[in-house]
């Protein structure tokens, strides 16, 4: 079997999603797929002393939460990758003392998720590991205080913010097609693009055309359409990183039509002043493994395209006046 | 003769990261000017309107808090004191109920520019950083917000206090 096409696409066999596991923030459980998620927090906290902790204790409970649900114990694992927003992903680290596990931490700020899958597709399929579980999340209250302001300062938010969503999403990936939900089948490592953009408010913008060019080339390099997909979910453009990335494959002759699909945007509802939508590595990985795998496991889907968006910045390099470098990672997951 | 050939692969090296940066260059401002243009902008009469009601109603407030001292027999310079000290308490309070960023979120300048705003931005990063222990992180972290005000307003007296030293205006 060819593992590649192309040029940057990576072809999968065995690659099974054997279950997820959703866990969201108290604004999340009010949001438009309040009800999807497998559990949500009552308060920002989630009973420890610091918003750190509470992230680190999500990232445990999403483990074990999709360790029961696919029946499972700590030690069927052979590997657990993944990563958060924080500096050196401590969330995630710290999480996995719990576990005996190794443990690969990736970071690609908001499209960790999918390149988290990616990477364990590829451990899956070239027979390196039987059960890997992909990991990530994000925190709003750990996300504001390191990249923007403390919480309770009264300052303007500019229309064109998006609001870190808090949850971590689990999936279990395997070599084996029992009880599988879906599988992945292709997947594409994206290139850092970088057109300027320099405001940090507006990620959507900037992640826009790494988006259009790993999706660009996944069409390139597997022939496929869009009309071949029940949907394509980009990670965290938000509403206007979403129509920028319409109108910037319509440009160069890829008409999405109505199945161009933002997880971030998809969170939460108008009145609740998220201007463009959620954004942090939570997004793609709680939709996906709630939203996106319920419609897999009703039958409802046949074929999705995943694309992990990306904003490699920190505070630091944007107050040094460096512009938004960008990534995304995109996946083709199919009905078993 | 190697160290030659080395040289030689450092410029081209060079050369070619010169020409890839002027590529991204000219692509990005085409780019910019497009995001520009479909970005919302945010309403500046809106915007202006609440600043100009919301630190309004903050500064007349103010101004019965000293008209009221004034009333009860207090010396006008020490009401206006004491009506600062009144509104920072209150400020600092109504930002650890939560209150003040909700006010901010839609006010702006018009809760920021009044002193209730230092307050707010005193206390917000005390509270925040409140979790890394009193001496590194709500000792270290306290000023990360109003330090540049404190420290532009050191500076620019200072250029004042010299002009009126020098001209005597």
């Amino acid at each position: 079997m060819q593992k590649r096409v192309g040029k940057q696409t990576f072809v999968f066999e065995n690659a099974f999603v054997r279950q997820g596991f959703a866990i969201a923030g108290p604004k999340e459980k009010h949001g438009l797929l309040g009800d999807c998620f497998d559990f949500c927090l009552q308060d920002d906290k989630f009973g420890e002393k610091s918003f750190e902790k509470a992230e680190c204790k999500m990232f445990k409970f999403a483990i074990d939460g999709v360790l029961n649900k696919a029946n499972l114990q700590p030690q069927n694992i052979d590997t657990m990758l993944g990563g958060d927003l924080l500096n050196q992903i401590v969330s995630v680290s710290f999480a996995m003392r719990a576990y005996d596990s190794s443990f690969l931490g990736l970071y690609n700020a908001c499209g960790t998720f999918a390149e988290s899958l990616l990477v364990g597709s590829c451990l899956v399929d070239g027979g390196y590991k039987n059960k890997v579980v992909c990991i990530s999340g994000s925190h709003f209250s750990t996300a504001e205080r390191q990249y923007r302001y403390p919480l309770e300062l009264g300052v303007l938010r500019s229309p064109v913010t998006q609001w870190t969503a808090t949850g971590a999403g689990a999936s279990i990936l395997t070599n084996e097609s029992d009880n599988a939900i879906c599988k992945i089948t292709k997947g594409v490592a994206g290139r850092v693009i970088d057109l300027g953009i320099k405001d940090v408010n507006n990620m959507g913008a900037a992640m826009a055309p790494a988006a259009c060019d790993t999706i660009l080339q996944f069409f390139e390099d597997t022939k496929a359409k869009v009309d071949d997909y029940d949907g394509i979910f980009t990670g965290d453009l938000g509403k206007l990183g979403r129509q920028i990335l319409f109108d910037f494959a319509k440009d160069r002759g890829i008409d999405f039509k109505d199945k161009l699909f933002d997880c971030g945007a998809m969170l939460y509802k108008q009145k609740q002043q998220t201007f463009q939508g959620g954004s942090g590595a939570a997004c793609s990985a709680i939709v996906f493994n709630s939203y996106i795998l319920n419609k897999f496991k009703q039958k409802k889907y046949k074929k999705i395209l995943l694309v992990g968006t990306g904003a490699l910045l920190s505070p630091l390099t944007s107050f040094q006046g460096e512009s938004v470098p960008c990534i995304a990672h995109c996946l083709e997951v199919c009905s078993c | 003769m190697s160290q030659n050939f080395e040289q030689k692969d450092t410029k081209l090296i060079e050369e070619q990261s010169k020409i890839r940066s002027f590529k991204n260059q000219k692509k990005k401002t085409l780019y910019m000017d497009y995001v520009f243009e479909v970005s919302p902008k945010s309403s500046h009469v809106k915007n202006m309107f609440w600043a100009y009601v919301i630190g309004g109603l903050i500064c007349a407030f103010g101004q019965v808090i000293i008209d009221l001292l004034v009333q009860n027999g207090v010396e006008d310079k020490v009401a206006s004191v004491f009506a600062s000290c009144i509104l920072v308490a209150l400020a600092a309070c109504a930002t650890g109920l939560g209150v003040y960023d909700k006010l901010g979120r839609f006010a702006g300048a018009g809760s920021t520019v009044p002193i209730t705003g230092f307050s707010n931005a005193m206390v917000a990063p005390a509270i925040e950083f409140r979790s890394e222990g009193m001496i590194y992180g709500l000792g270290a972290k306290m000023f990360t917000v109003a330090g540049p005000v404190v420290v532009n307003g050191v500076m620019i007296s200072f250029v004042i206090a010299v002009f009126h030293l020098v001209l005597g205006v």
